[in-house]
């Protein structure tokens, strides 16, 4: 609460609703996901998982291409890995909210009796896992850098167009999070896996471990329509420099296009999450499913 | 639209569609309220009371704008519960009873200013009415105690600080008293009594299934049942309509096969209400007589069914005669599977 307080004290985030329950939910989700009280269960959730993850997929790689660390492809099949850990983190930070509020703390009916703005507080719930997820992501790329030798030099990272693509990207994952979230509202029953399913699904079709070309030609599109396809591609981009050209499938795009298309799917997705947030709410409380507890 | 008038419902109707079978036609519905017009006017402590599956919690949800109407109006403080809801939500607060809700690994202080945020108090505020509502119900030394650690009686009153956390000018409390042990629930109700006391402007909505304690506590009261008002009125006067008649509570021993309210009535011209209990190898006969004299003949009925007598009390009327008398059914008695049977459409 310490730091908190007098941040929520500002006269700017005192008079917007919106701010206000943004950044208490984000305190209240540090508390929930952060369980500092047994820090060996941290250790292993936010970097012993990650790690092993990835490990997992250099093995089958060596196996595969006999040892061959050093091609380009690994690189990229590396990173994508490392920064896909905040796909799954992010959507099912913001959406598992609602069953967390509803199913196991029972504290739906308490929170939405006060003027808290619902779509601001479940973008803030989300903020928890997104911090977790970054902290995964840089001990995961920092572990390749040491052990497998990834070509990435610190000085040489393109880091504004690394923090606007991730911030694009984080955004638009949020997005999808929150209609996830308001899907679940509407749902009656324990839906817990749906933002784990989504961003599995998404694992294929977005370029993660391999580059979009590998896929039919009538998969491809799937891809191009989710923006996580071309926030991996400018944060390859942004990181390998040179090396994240050998892969064909967005070569043909500048930064500055890939950026613009990224923007304008986030801008999009945004405004239909709110939206659809809106319509999922009115429904859930016209179905008489809104608080409604249906397991635990 | 009066404005004297914290709460105002005209025609309210709640229907439930039911998951059934998929075929078509085969739909079903729960008409949990039914045309319900209510009137509370501010600085009331006003009670509804009713059995389990009434609709008592319908009507709070959908005053606290958690639940839409599927016909007629409901307004708090003149503003409408599907339009208004972010400005109704700053003028109220809801407090549910058996509730085991919570973030446990929050502290009482930690949880209690994470909503006093939320109802967008400062830091000061915050701080300083949670120190002194603690210190009201008595928890003040549980300030730094995990909700998860708290017994169900102490979480129930941090639920009560952090229900008027926000000074609300409405106040939904939805069975409050709802699995406390005596205690517990007597200083729960002092509580409510002092705020009220002490804030004469604002107003309670209770939901209750104790009769007690709606007669301890409200100024006036609605008996529902299956969805439908059935009466509206102070307790007193409640009562009062029962003044001509003669209660009696019976303790008889077997009274043979299927006895029943009906046969009762039925066998016996005077007896208005009546509730029969089989319980423990005897029967308990609540009984609403139209005139004292009609005992006489119960008791030759019973003596004809082949019973005895094991205990007789005359009383006066309470709030759950009143409410037989209304329904022909005790209070403790669960009616939201009946409401279901009852009201569905094929």
């Amino acid at each position: 609460m310490s730091i908190t307080r007098p941040l929520l004290d500002t006269p700017f985030i005192r008079r917007s609703n919106h701010l206000r329950t943004f950044i208490t939910a984000s305190w209240l989700g540090w508390q929930i996901e952060s369980n500092w009280a047994d820090p060996f269960l941290f250790a292993v959730y936010s970097i012993v998982r990650p790690v092993t993850s990835v490990l997992i997929l250099v093995v089958m790689y060596s196996v595969i291409t006999n040892g061959a660390l050093q091609e380009p492809i690994f690189a990229y099949i590396y990173l994508g890995n490392a920064l896909y850990i905040l796909v799954g983190q992010v959507i099912t930070g913001v959406s598992w909210s609602v069953i967390d509020d509803r199913e196991h703390y029972r504290t739906l009916r308490q929170l939405y009796t006060t003027p808290m703005d619902g779509y601001s507080y479940l973008m803030g719930r989300g903020v928890a896992r997104l911090i977790i997820g970054l902290i995964s992501v840089l001990i995961t790329i920092g572990f390749g850098m040491v052990a497998f030798q990834l070509p990435i030099s610190i000085g040489t990272i393109d880091w504004l167009m690394l923090v606007i693509s991730t911030v694009l990207g984080v955004l638009s994952l949020a997005a999808i999070g929150m209609v996830v979230g308001s899907l679940t509202l509407m749902l009656a029953r324990h839906f817990w896996s749906l933002g784990d399913a989504i961003s599995g699904a998404l694992y294929l079709f977005t370029g993660a471990i391999f580059p979009l070309d590998v896929l039919p030609a009538w998969l491809r599109p799937i891809g191009f329509a989710f923006p996580v396809t071309y926030w991996l591609e400018l944060a390859r981009r942004a990181i390998l420099g040179p090396n994240a050209a050998k892969f064909p499938t967005l070569s043909g795009f500048s930064d500055l296009e890939l950026t613009g298309i990224l923007a304008a799917i986030t801008l999009a997705l945004l405004v239909f999450s709110w939206f659809f947030y809106r319509w999922a709410l009115h429904r859930a409380k016209e179905n008489g499913i809104f608080d409604m507890e249906t397991s635990y | 639209m009066d404005t004297n008038l914290a709460i105002q419902t005209k025609d309210l109707g709640r229907v439930y569609r039911l998951r059934g079978p998929k075929r078509k036609g085969d739909a079903k519905q729960l008409v949990a309220l039914d045309g319900v017009n209510l009137e509370v006017r501010r600085g009331e402590l006003f009670g509804l009371l009713g059995p389990n599956g009434a609709g008592k919690t319908t009507i709070i949800k959908i005053l606290a704008t958690l639940l839409l109407p599927t016909s007629g109006s409901a307004l708090v403080e003149d503003l409408d519960v599907t339009r208004d809801v972010q400005e109704i939500r700053r003028r109220i607060s809801m407090v549910s009873g058996g509730e085991t809700s919570g973030y446990g690994l929050l502290t009482v202080e930690e949880n209690l200013w994470m909503f006093a945020r939320f109802y967008g108090l400062d830091n000061v505020t915050a701080r300083k009415r949670i120190d002194s509502l603690l210190e009201v119900v008595g928890i003040a030394d549980r300030k730094r105690t995990k909700i998860s650690d708290l017994s169900t009686g102490l979480r129930q009153k941090m639920n009560f600080v952090r229900g008027f956390i926000s000074d609300p000018n409405v106040v939904f409390l939805d069975e409050p008293t709802l699995g406390l042990d005596v205690t517990a629930a007597r200083d729960v109700r002092g509580f409510v009594k002092q705020w009220m006391h002490d804030h004469p402007d604002r107003t309670v909505l209770l939901t209750t299934h104790y009769m007690a304690e709606a007669d301890e506590l409200c100024d006036r009261l609605a008996i529902i049942d299956r969805g439908k008002l059935l009466a509206c009125d102070s307790p007193h006067s409640l009562k009062h309509r029962l003044q001509q008649d003669a209660i009696f509570n019976l303790k008889v021993g077997p009274l043979g096969p299927r006895p029943s309210r009906d046969a009762m009535i039925e066998a016996v011209p005077g007896v208005r209400q009546a509730t029969v209990v089989e319980q423990n190898g005897h029967t308990e006969l609540n009984l609403i007589l139209a005139q004292e004299d009609v005992l006489s003949d119960v008791l030759a009925h019973l003596t004809r069914r082949g019973s005895s007598l094991i205990s007789l009390e005359k009383r006066e009327p309470t709030l759950e005669d009143v409410f037989i008398d209304l329904v022909g059914r005790r209070l403790d008695v669960d009616t939201s599977h009946h409401a279901e049977g009852e009201h569905a459409a094929g």
